[in-house]
């Protein structure tokens, strides 16, 4: 069989599920909904992940530590353990923030500039302010940081204000994994409505199929089709999915920039990325087929020509 | 083209449709299987076209036999066979070229050939220029030579029919019967199963009779075509 021949009877195919498609448009419509919502559904709770992660992707990376010294450790004292804590390993940065600049900060952010300014001296101590390395930053690695600091005699205080971020990126996990879940299951959701709709056009066109087998039309000749049409149903599904999608981003754009702001951020809803579209089709296109293949291997083998 | 060997068939539900039957018929040879209804001829269309096998002995058509043809050659081997049916089977929802062009479309002809040749079918049978009509809008001689048309597209070197005149009136079962000659008087093989038996002696082709699954009698080969074996009982 040439190439060009190959290629016509596939258009033909293709064509023919589509023309079919379009004379049933009602349950095609119904079908693609179904197909479309159950693909939505993990697909924006990916997006929500996704969301939250960049949203907060400042601070859920920022794992600092605030070590405090005694207050009565000089300046030049602190500029040279800030310059011992950088020769070890796993530490990224470690700066002095000197009382006077606390003090500074304090007046700026705080709100308590006036009482401040009733204060004789500054209560203040200097500060180093430690980031570890991103390697480095695992609960145990921290841990060990904050002992060895502590055993230093000028250290008051070491703080470490990573418990909320590790608890963060937890509950991000958990939702990640839930993600997977849903679009497992979901997925087949879709298996199973793909092939229970080709199940219905099989036996809806079963004289059909005796006649073409009867002339000599081969299993796959008559599988043809309907693989199409469950491909189809895939893309038009996905591409309601995306739809979906897009709306959602669209009504939620206003209150979450709203949101952002009243927690000082510029932060942006983001639609779905490409990667996003991509598994999104891709995962369509592979159900589609797939559930139309099950239900025609199933189905399509019973059928026999009978005189 | 068609030898059926000691052949015996037994459907599932217990019923020996046919017993112990032998006959050959030549290449180009036009020849009727008459008998009652329930005597077998439609068992035996079926053991040609390969919708049932042999219980028992072996049909061979075109060169193979059909007992041991694996299933994925079979629409292959039906590609070379023309089959006719008492209601025509066809598509009630395509344009009569669709159901013509069929049998070109599954072996994946291409287009302007099918078109060619469905045009030229439908010439044969009388039927140009009836392309875009649905077979509902024609009538019943009208679908029948469709049928035959759907049969011929292909030109395989065999046809067989199973009561091609079986809802007709006896002057359009004469004009399809000798449609059916006319593929003969080319080289066509045709055999065709019926009861109408002003039919068969208005051709004056050969005939098989079946009784009760059996061979009653199979007349003689046509003047021109080889001379068969004599079958066995």
């Amino acid at each position: 069989m040439s190439l060009g021949v190959f290629g016509t009877r596939h258009l033909q195919a293709l064509l023919g599920s589509l023309g079919r498609l379009k004379r049933n448009a009602v349950a095609t419509v119904l079908t693609l909904l179904v197909i479309g919502l159950a693909l939505a559904l993990p697909a924006a709770l990916g997006l929500f992940v996704t969301n939250a992660q960049s949203a907060t992707g400042g601070f859920s990376q920022a794992i600092d530590m605030s070590v405090y010294l005694k207050s009565g450790v000089p300046l030049a004292k602190a500029q040279q353990l800030a310059a011992d804590a950088r020769q070890r390993p796993g530490i990224a940065q470690a700066t002095v923030i000197s009382a006077d600049e606390g003090l500074e900060q304090f007046r700026r952010y705080s709100g308590f500039g006036a009482a401040l300014d009733a204060l004789k001296s500054n209560p203040l101590p200097n500060v180093l302010h430690v980031v570890p390395r991103r390697d480095a930053s695992s609960a145990a690695q921290l841990q060990s940081l904050r002992s060895y600091f502590a055993a230093w005699p000028e250290v008051d205080v070491v703080q470490l204000d990573t418990d909320w971020v590790l608890r963060f990126n937890a509950i991000l996990a958990v939702l990640r994994r839930l993600v997977l879940i849903a679009a497992a299951l979901l997925g087949a959701g879709v298996l199973a409505v793909v092939g229970n709709t080709i199940r219905l056009e099989i036996l809806n066109r079963r004289a059909e199929i005796e006649v073409t087998k009867l002339v000599g039309g081969t299993n796959a000749f008559v599988r043809r089709p309907f693989l199409y049409t469950g491909l189809l149903y895939g893309i038009g599904g996905a591409a309601l999915a995306w739809t979906i999608l897009e709306v959602a981003v669209l009504v939620l754009d206003q209150p979450v920039a709203t949101l952002a702001q009243l927690y000082g951020s510029r932060y942006v809803l983001q639609g779905p990325s490409g990667q996003v579209l991509g598994v999104l089709f891709g995962g369509g296109m592979v159900l589609g087929w797939l559930g139309a293949w099950i239900s025609a291997h199933r189905h399509l083998r019973s059928i026999e020509p009978r005189a | 083209m068609i030898l059926f060997e000691r052949v015996s068939k037994r459907y599932p539900n217990g019923r020996e449709a046919l017993t112990h039957v032998s006959f050959r018929i030549e290449s180009g040879e036009m020849v009727f299987l008459t008998g009652r209804s329930g005597a077998g001829k439609s068992t035996v269309l079926k053991l040609v076209a390969l919708l049932e096998r042999p219980t028992r002995g072996t049909v061979t058509v075109n060169g193979k036999s059909t007992g041991t043809l694996k299933a994925r050659h079979i629409p292959a081997f039906r590609r070379q066979l023309g089959v006719v049916f008492q209601d025509h089977k066809l598509l009630a929802d395509r344009p009569i070229f669709d159901n013509v062009a069929l049998p070109l479309v599954v072996a994946g002809a291409p287009l302007r050939e099918v078109d060619k040749r469905v045009r030229a079918a439908l010439d044969q049978v009388g039927l140009l220029g009836k392309e875009r009509m649905l077979p509902a809008e024609l009538s019943v001689g009208e679908q029948q030579r469709v049928g035959i048309a759907r049969a011929v597209v292909s030109k395989p070197p065999l046809i067989i029919a199973d009561e091609p005149t079986g809802n007709l009136d006896p002057d359009l079962s004469l004009e399809v019967m000798r449609l059916f000659r006319r593929f003969s008087d080319v080289g066509v093989t045709v055999l065709i199963a019926t009861h109408d038996q002003h039919i068969v002696r208005d051709l004056g082709k050969r005939e098989i009779v079946l009784a009760s699954g059996e061979i009653q009698e199979q007349g003689s080969a046509d003047p021109g075509a080889l001379p068969h074996v004599v079958a066995t009982r």
